[in-house]
């Protein structure tokens, strides 16, 4: 139980980090927002075999990391909760792809090998740039940039109830559970059975309670659309933001620059 | 506007499982009156409330707020008029923000933006909650979720405030902040409520409820002193109606 609690805990805590005033902070989110859309779609154009070219994008989560004042320690726990994922995906590869596409001395390295190191790298990018953007906007912002920008509003308050409730929900799957722990001895009570009713019982009261919190929407005069007041202004300093980082991609994404470093290195040694 | 604010005759209901909770509750309130309803566990009090502002509607019956019936072309006029504060304030604080939830009903309303700002901040500083308003909603300790909850309502000016057990989940102390609060305004407050000494403190009338129906009606300080009432509501009196057991005690062993 210990563990579900303090996962929670941990989640909040990406609520408080949001709340902090750094310059990165302080960005529009629908800056930050698109600079993430960008820069996600740049780290997974590059081709299969990838890895020179991707190590370079590595300063924009550095460069946000040091400048948001995020904690890098935690994200990196955040990462690796999710990089079994990422690594089921790519494990098979070294055993599928066996062509040999480097040779570092007596070593040989398989395309499926380097394959697999360009999704991890991938994955560690994607994901914390996502990190990152909930960290220094907080989900609440990125819903309302979401919005703002055109996504669906049904969408968009979804995820806003999906993340207000998420917090209810398992404090009540958290009592349930507690409830027949009290009361199970030696394993008995444990059981799958006891743990469908469980689940169905946990139906049951999400459904009463949207039911409640509908009836208290309707009480205030919902009418099927939620209005938002919060100011948004795009100032310079966003755009440069986002077109600043954004050309930097591209440019990263056209000219393999650790190459190009190589070679110049290696042409002025000669 | 009629005198008659809140005007409840023969109201019935049963839901749909065929269970009557309401059975005949007839009752009239006038402006600025406090009134609290009392009641044993499924006496038909929640059920009550909420045909107050149109989120049930009665089978049989009539419910008049002010000088309109309750039926669907008036729904929007009375929910305006009636504000829910519900039991529990984690129903109805769902915005990912205080100041987004207290001002959902302004801007449902249709109110300019920066009468929906004046009046979010008056509803706040009203029950002392302004410091909290870019705070969510799930990080607020009970005694603040209620606050905001009632600032939520607010907010919307309503005549008439209807209230679930507004002091469940508080701590004593910040339980007698909120009637020191309640007391204060001017509305027409109704409250459902177990918690006797709160509506001795507040109401001057109360309702007494039985199996769906209105049992007693009159002066809050005859009813609770009505042993017999009491008894048979599954009620009790309040504490401080009750003797001192401390001097009682000397007064036994003095006999």
């Amino acid at each position: 139980m210990v563990t579900i609690e303090s996962s929670l805990l941990n989640i909040g805590y990406f609520e408080t980090l949001s709340y902090q005033r750094t310059p990165l902070h302080r960005l529009d989110p629908r800056a930050k927002l698109l600079t993430t859309v960008v820069f996600i779609i740049a780290v997974v154009s590059f081709g299969k075999y990838e890895i020179t070219g991707l190590l370079p994008l590595v300063i924009y989560p550095v460069a946000l990391i040091a400048v948001g004042n995020l904690p890098p320690g935690y994200l990196v726990r955040k990462i690796l909760l999710a990089a079994p994922f990422a690594f089921f995906i790519g494990i098979f590869n070294p055993l599928l792809d066996r062509n040999v596409l480097v040779q570092l001395g007596p070593v040989g390295l398989s395309g499926g090998w380097i394959s697999f190191a360009s999704i991890m790298i991938r994955f560690t990018l994607t994901v914390s740039a996502a990190l990152i953007l909930i960290a220094s906007t907080g989900l609440n912002a990125v819903c309302l940039a979401l919005e703002r920008l055109g996504a669906p509003t049904s969408f968009v308050v979804q995820l806003l109830f999906l993340y207000r409730y998420i917090f209810v929900l398992t404090d009540e799957a958290l009592r349930l559970v507690r409830a027949r722990a009290l009361r199970s001895f030696q394993g008995r009570g444990l059981g799958f059975k006891v743990f469908t009713y469980l689940i169905g019982q946990l139906l049951l009261r999400t459904l009463a309670r949207a039911q409640r919190i509908h009836l208290a929407m309707r009480s205030r005069g919902f009418d099927g659309k939620i209005r938002l007041v919060r100011p948004l202004e795009i100032h310079l300093k966003d755009a440069v933001f986002f077109v600043g980082w954004s050309t930097l991609f591209i440019l990263m994404r056209w000219y393999n620059i650790p190459q190009l470093l190589g070679h110049l290195l290696t042409g002025l040694a000669r | 506007m009629s005198h008659h604010l809140v005007e409840v005759k023969d109201l019935e209901y049963a839901y749909p499982d065929g269970t009557k909770v309401l059975r005949g509750v007839s009752f009239r309130l006038t402006h600025g009156e406090a009134v609290a309803i009392v009641g044993a566990n499924g006496a038909g009090k929640s059920t009550l409330l909420l045909q107050l502002n149109g989120c049930l509607f009665p089978q049989a019956g009539t419910v008049r707020i002010g000088d309109f019936p309750l039926n669907k072309g008036t729904l929007s006029y009375v929910r305006r008029t009636v504000g829910m504060v519900f039991q529990d304030p984690d129903d109805q604080l769902f915005m990912p923000r205080v100041y987004d939830d207290v001002a959902f009903g302004p801007l449902n309303l249709g109110l300019p933006p920066e009468e929906v700002e004046e009046r979010v901040m008056q509803a706040l500083a009203t029950v002392g909650a302004a410091h909290l308003k870019d705070r969510p909603p799930y990080r607020l300790s009970g005694g603040e979720k209620r606050a905001v909850a009632i600032a939520a309502v607010l907010s919307m000016s309503p005549s008439i405030l209807v209230m679930d057990e507004p002091t469940s989940y508080l701590d004593p102390k910040t339980r007698r902040q909120l009637i020191e609060l309640l007391k204060t305004f001017k509305h027409t407050r109704i409250i459902a409520t177990h918690d006797l000494d709160l509506v001795l403190d507040l109401c001057s009338r109360t309702i007494v409820l039985k199996e769906g129906q209105v049992v007693a009606d009159g002066p809050t300080l005859a009813i609770l002193q009505n042993q017999e009432l009491l008894d048979s509501s599954n009620l009790e009196k309040p504490l401080c109606l009750q003797g001192c057991p401390v001097c009682q005690g000397r007064k036994a062993s003095a006999d």
